[in-house]
């Protein structure tokens, strides 16, 4: 396992539809505001643990953490520019994807 | 199906001149929507894994991406009908985000299909002949063509019965389904290559030999990506009757010796550079000798058959030069502009191939809004027998429209935002949807274009610079032929950053070269200022008529990069 560097939330797929979604702390949450970010190693885990399972079970898929920054208002912001990418849409449409719908 | 009924075509809303599938075709389509389908219902309820669907999703054009799935549809050497283009803009209406991105292999990507939806989706394509299969996974791709097939004055033969027949030949091929790697062919039957032939696997040029027969210069080995070659010859002239059994000794040598170990050395253009073309050409010619070439004979009625539904369409009989449109063009310095730049010769007296540019100012390229597409649609119907093509270069060709009707075709792309005079200019930017869109991608590429065209802007500025070349890959994949633009810009991570690396000298047609690369890579914002700098020593150096790629080759390499070095900064720009 990776040494533990940054907090970190995790992403998936919706099955159905694409959509990037984030693990809240009752279930996938549409809106990267409302992730689970794990602080410490064992939480990371955790995490992992519960995205295995529901890629397991069908309901997401291209599971994965990724690094985070907690801004002042804490709310998680990944780290790297991909997933600053994946949590508003096309930089170039910013009428679409999630940041169309104010997230 | 019977072949298009050519009196037919003259009228509004008339069949064009493509193929059209016969019952077989057809039946097969169906038949695998409803697979498709059935293995899509399957996924849902949880009985396929995703290790065990992927395969299946992809091998019908549907791909995850960072945003949401993508649907990659086939249009066969970029040939479209209007009544498929329409569909195309109800697809992206009902199902997606009202838009679709023309690819560089001639192709349609939409960006936001649900999974779900998928399955109604390809059986709306059915609908008019159309599907996603083998626009993915390790299997022969879309075979492309040259965007003027048909009407180009410089042509020998139509590539697309070729075309035609290698797709029939290769579609769902059991030898060919699970190659090494994804295989590409590509086919040109003029004397000026604008199907980017040599950066394909296969690359066929029609030729017709001393005694007037027809047949094929084959190019085996090219292709960009990870490790750019170009194609190198491995037959000087093939007779036509020998093309299938040929392609599939080739294939056959490719499958045998490819490598299945390392994905990034698996392309056959990996096994020609190892090897060299001697030895391959020894074992094509080898395994053509000895195989069982009856089953590959060639059927001149079947060529004769397909070759049929790409038969001109009933052209007037029309003076050489239109006095209309000479008219027009005294009058409108737009629309003089416009013809200037976006219009070529045809072969037929009185005609004109428009190129119709998906690069406005600022804009997406290869991207179309529905209401552009229906506006294109409506627009071949009107005025070029229902047909429209894609180019390589993400743009939409007309391309049989009468001279005198251009002022009033004109008019109504203009309206439509598809008037931009940039065809083959520094703004017409090829590039691919990079990180914006796409989960391979290791920087945006579509910002960088974006960008260009912006400093660009004055039209006058970019007719002075001449046709220029800019092509930008958001990865090293390089869907966005980088490699083979005379300005090529590649995006890559790093230190976290997206970093842009520039090459030079890159040339897509019969003398294709790969890019040289200046220096190390530069940020984002940075790019436009380096661009212009390059552009401005060219005009500073440049000799009466040299182009970009002209004035580079005879001053060479060393001598643009100096121009990048600026006096008293810290460094150079690169």
């Amino acid at each position: 396992m990776a040494a533990f560097k940054n907090p970190q939330i995790l992403l998936a797929s919706d099955l159905r539809d694409g959509e990037v979604m984030f693990l809240g702390a009752s279930g996938w949450e549409r809106d990267h505001r409302r992730a689970r970010v794990a602080l410490d190693a064992a939480a990371a885990a955790e995490l992992e643990k519960i995205g295995h399972a529901e890629y397991a079970s069908n309901h997401v898929v291209d599971v994965y953490l990724t690094d985070v920054e907690i801004e002042p208002d804490g709310v998680p912001t990944p780290l790297h520019y991909r997933e600053k990418m994946r949590i508003k849409g096309p930089s170039v449409r910013r009428d679409l994807g999630k940041q169309a719908t104010g997230a | 199906m019977s072949v298009h009924d050519l009196s037919a075509a003259a009228r509004p809303n008339a069949p064009t001149t493509t193929y059209r599938y016969d019952e077989f075709d057809a039946d097969f389509v169906r038949e695998r929507v409803a697979e498709f389908r059935e293995q899509v219902r399957r996924r849902l309820e949880g009985s396929l894994t995703e290790d065990e669907f992927r395969p299946f999703r992809l091998m019908n054009g549907l791909y995850l991406q960072l945003h949401a799935y993508m649907l990659r549809v086939a249009i066969p050497y970029g040939t479209l009908t209007a009544r498929q283009m329409r569909c195309l803009a109800d697809i992206a209406d009902r199902w997606d985000r009202g838009y679709g991105h023309f690819t560089t292999r001639q192709n349609l990507q939409y960006n936001w299909p649900k999974l779900i939806d998928t399955p109604d989706i390809l059986d709306a394509l059915a609908d008019v002949e159309m599907h996603a299969i083998q626009t993915s996974g390790n299997c022969i791709r879309n075979v492309t063509a040259d965007h003027f097939a048909g009407v180009a004055a410089d042509e020998i033969e139509d590539p697309r019965a070729t075309a035609e027949f290698l797709r029939q030949w290769s579609s769902l091929h059991p030898e060919f389904s699970f190659l090494p790697r994804k295989f590409k062919i590509a086919v040109t039957g003029a004397t000026h290559d604008r199907a980017a032939i040599l950066a394909h696997d296969i690359g066929l040029r029609i030729l017709k030999n001393d005694a007037g027969d027809i047949g094929y210069q084959v190019m085996v080995g090219g292709g960009l990506g990870r490790s750019p070659f170009i194609g190198k010859i491995i037959r000087d002239f093939l007779p036509r009757a020998d093309l299938l059994a040929y392609l599939e000794a080739i294939m056959r040598v490719y499958n045998r010796y490819g490598r299945r170990d390392n994905k990034y050395k698996a392309r056959i253009k990996i096994l020609v550079h190892e090897k060299g073309i001697e030895a391959i050409r020894d074992a094509v010619e080898k395994e053509f000798a000895s195989m069982d070439r009856s089953v590959f004979s060639h059927d001149p009625e079947e060529f004769t058959r397909i070759a049929a539904y790409f038969a001109p369409p009933p052209y007037e009989s029309l003076p050489a030069v239109s006095a209309t449109l000479r008219a027009a063009r005294n009058d409108n310095p737009a629309l003089d502009n416009f013809v200037a730049v976006n219009v070529s010769p045809h072969r037929e007296p009185g005609y004109a191939i428009v190129t119709v540019s998906l690069k406005p100012i600022g804009g997406i390229p290869g991207d179309a809004t529905s209401a552009q597409m229906r506006t294109l649609a409506d627009a071949s119907e009107r005025f070029g027998f229902g047909e429209l093509r894609v180019s390589h270069e993400q743009n939409i060709i007309l391309p049989h429209v009468k001279q005198d009707d251009l002022p009033a075709l004109w008019r109504i792309l203009d309206a439509a935002g598809l008037a931009t005079a940039n065809a083959g200019l520094i703004s017409d930017i090829i590039s691919c949807p990079g990180l914006d869109y796409c989960s391979l991608a290791t920087a945006r590429s579509i910002p960088i274009a974006q960008e260009i065209s912006k400093r660009f802007s004055d039209m006058s500025r970019q007719r002075r610079i001449g046709k220029l070349g800019v092509k930008i890959s958001g990865c090293i994949n390089a869907c966005g032929h980088h490699h083979i633009g005379a300005i090529g810009i590649l995006g890559l991570e790093k230190k976290g950053q997206e970093s842009y690396q520039i090459t030079l000298g890159g040339d897509p047609t019969f003398s294709a070269a790969i890019g040289e690369i200046v220096g190390p890579g530069v940020g984002a914002e940075q790019v436009p200022d380096v661009i212009e700098h390059l552009v401005d020593f060219y005009l500073a150096e440049r000799e009466e008529k040299e182009t970009f790629i002209d004035t580079w080759r005879r001053v060479g390499h060393a001598r643009f990069k100096d121009a990048l070095r600026r006096e008293g900064e810290d460094g150079a720009y690169i």
